[in-house]
């Protein structure tokens, strides 16, 4: 049995027939770091959110189940799905400038939520704090949990807020991105330091991404999506040996190359997008049968 | 270890001193005007109206600033004055701060429904022009200080909401915020300890300046003879009784004004000042 468990999940717009979400279903295994690929606006931020029940207002789940540790979020009222997800998940978020409460301590950000959620004492939350900025290679603990966040790097955030995420001890973290806003050389430290952190903890991460030379260092699995379509959902070891639909081969192709640096650009061509158009529009389709002979 | 940025200090900046210094001044004259007024506010003397300041040739000794067209004491007058102005800056100003801000924060954070419901009544109550529905509102109500009080409250409450619905939303919108939701958080806790504190300096700039349109509101409504009874020393019926003599005795006119002016410039540069003093993020 899965950890997390996302069956037919779809989204929409308020009010508007603009489906976000086209029945996904993934699945993540308790420890296993799933990646989320796809281009701009192709709904991977979305899984994320509504797992976490952070959608913006203006998103509605239309349908499916998200399975949360043998539970389904949706069916759940309110208040105990939020108290559920705080106790099973947490978030290391995309911009690591604007992820941290600017007019607010480090400290009481890292421990509040040890605090709230676990109802830890106060005197442990800190102890606890200490030793997880000192895990993510922070070198002087104390005085950074006296900081403002404005006093510190875009990295050194990176890494209190992947401290933060790892510590309530939470199952699954859902990583939005977590590189895309750090320069290349901070980015290759803060991979690492996820893997890492990952590896001792033996937490499941949904790792969202449109990098996929970042999901090969940390995934073992993948969902490549398109349009809130699951295109393909395999190992990283079946991917990089020979991804099986067109546009997973397009969105690999078109990845610049190390070994050639001046090598111009290679979009994912047309005729691939408009089949893979067509696909979406036939899995519509397919939906809106079934819906009507239900 | 923190990063390479220096240690800012941050010194109190000349217009907080200042700024700070007069209020600090008014508030005292305020309280302790019944014992510093040179003269009784009220007192009439017909003989002795309208003797210029004490610099000038055939000023009245004992009346410092001169005396109006009745022969009141003008210093004594704006002493007496400087406790409505700041009654009314005060109460009217907090209540406004309150109201307005909290129906901002509820909207720009909570969204939906409430944020519709809020930012139509802000829209509606911008239509109508201030001075003429406060001018209404006392009409309706009868002139005093709660009247002007609740008017004040009544009309700019806006000003405070959609400042606050925009920084709300703006703030609404950052990780941090997700992070709240995500640790199970309530809204509301998430709106107090998340939000708030970073709309608080705003919160500030825009009280202070509040307090000072207040001053200024209060000065028109005595100015059109619409604040509490006449027999009343205020900033604004100084002006306006002033303003008929200003030919023959300009310092009827002038001190009241200038202290209007110094009052509310005050204000917002105290405003201004505490938020670059205390506000953790140098914006």
């Amino acid at each position: 049995m899965s950890f997390l468990s996302i069956r037919n999940l779809s989204a929409s717009l308020k009010g508007r027939p603009d489906r976000i979400l086209r029945a996904v279903s993934l699945e993540v295994a308790a420890g296993e770091v799933r990646g989320l690929v796809g281009e701009s606006g192709a709904g991977k931020s979305m899984i994320g959110k509504a797992v976490l029940g952070t959608l913006p207002q203006s998103v509605v789940i239309t349908g499916g189940q998200i399975i949360l540790d043998g539970t389904d979020l949706l069916t759940l009222p309110p208040a105990v799905r939020r108290t559920r997800i705080g106790q099973l998940c947490a978030l290391i978020p995309q911009d690591p400038l604007t992820a941290l409460n600017p007019s607010r301590r480090i400290g009481p950000q890292i421990t509040n939520r040890l605090v709230d959620i676990l109802r830890w004492s106060r005197r442990d939350a800190q102890t606890r704090a200490r030793d997880l900025l000192a895990e993510v290679q922070i070198s002087d603990p104390d005085r950074v949990m006296r900081s403002y966040p404005h006093e510190l790097s875009g990295g050194m955030r990176q890494r209190i807020l992947i401290a933060s995420a790892f510590a309530a001890e939470p199952k699954l973290i859902v990583a939005d991105e977590p590189t895309t806003a750090l320069d290349v050389t901070v980015q290759k430290q803060i991979l690492k330091l996820i893997a890492d952190m990952q590896a001792r903890h033996g937490t499941a991460i949904l790792f969202v991404t449109h990098d996929l030379g970042v999901v090969s260092k940390v995934c073992q699995s993948l969902s490549v999506l398109y349009a809130g379509l699951v295109l393909e959902d395999t190992s990283i070891r079946d991917f990089f040996a020979g991804p099986r639909h067109a546009y997973s081969r397009a969105l690999l192709a078109a990845t610049p190359k190390y070994t050639d640096p001046d090598g111009s650009l290679t979009p994912v061509p047309e005729s691939v997008i408009a089949a893979t158009r067509a696909e979406v529009a036939a899995a519509d389709d397919a939906m809106s049968d079934r819906g009507r002979n239900v | 270890m923190l990063d390479g940025r220096a240690r800012i200090t941050r010194p109190w900046s000349p217009r907080l001193v200042l700024s700070g210094s007069w209020l600090t001044l008014l508030v005292a004259a305020a309280l302790l005007a019944p014992w510093i007024a040179p003269k009784d506010p009220l007192a009439q003397d017909l003989f002795l109206g309208r003797m210029p300041p004490f610099w000038a040739t055939g000023a009245e000794p004992g009346y410092y600033l001169g005396t109006d067209s009745l022969g009141r004491d003008v210093l004594s007058r704006i002493l007496f004055g400087a406790r409505l102005a700041l009654t009314v800056a005060l109460i009217a100003g907090s209540l406004t701060c309150i109201i307005g801000a909290t129906l901002g924060l509820m909207a720009g954070f909570l969204r939906g429904r409430v944020d519709v419901l809020i930012s139509r009544m802000i829209d509606i109550w911008m239509a109508f022009p201030p001075v003429l529905f406060s001018i209404l509102l006392i009409a309706v109500l009868g002139p005093g200080l709660i009247s002007i009080i609740i008017a004040i409250v009544v009309i700019d409450w806006t000003r405070f909401a959609r400042v606050i619905r925009a920084e709300a939303m703006a703030q609404g919108a950052m990780d941090y915020v997700a992070s709240a939701t995500v640790a199970g958080r309530t809204r509301l806790s998430t709106m107090l300890t998340e939000i708030l504190p970073n709309v608080l300096p705003t919160i500030v700039v825009l009280l202070t300046l509040e307090m000072g349109i207040s001053v200024i509101v209060e000065a028109i409504l005595s100015f059109v003879n619409l604040s509490i009874s006449t027999d009343d020393p205020t900033w604004g019926g100084m002006i306006a009784e002033g303003r008929t003599s200003v030919y023959q005795a300009w310092w009827v006119l002038v001190f009241p004004l200038v202290t209007l002016f110094l009052t509310v410039l005050s204000f917002s540069q105290l405003g201004e000042g505490l938020k670059d003093r205390y506000d953790p993020v140098l914006r």
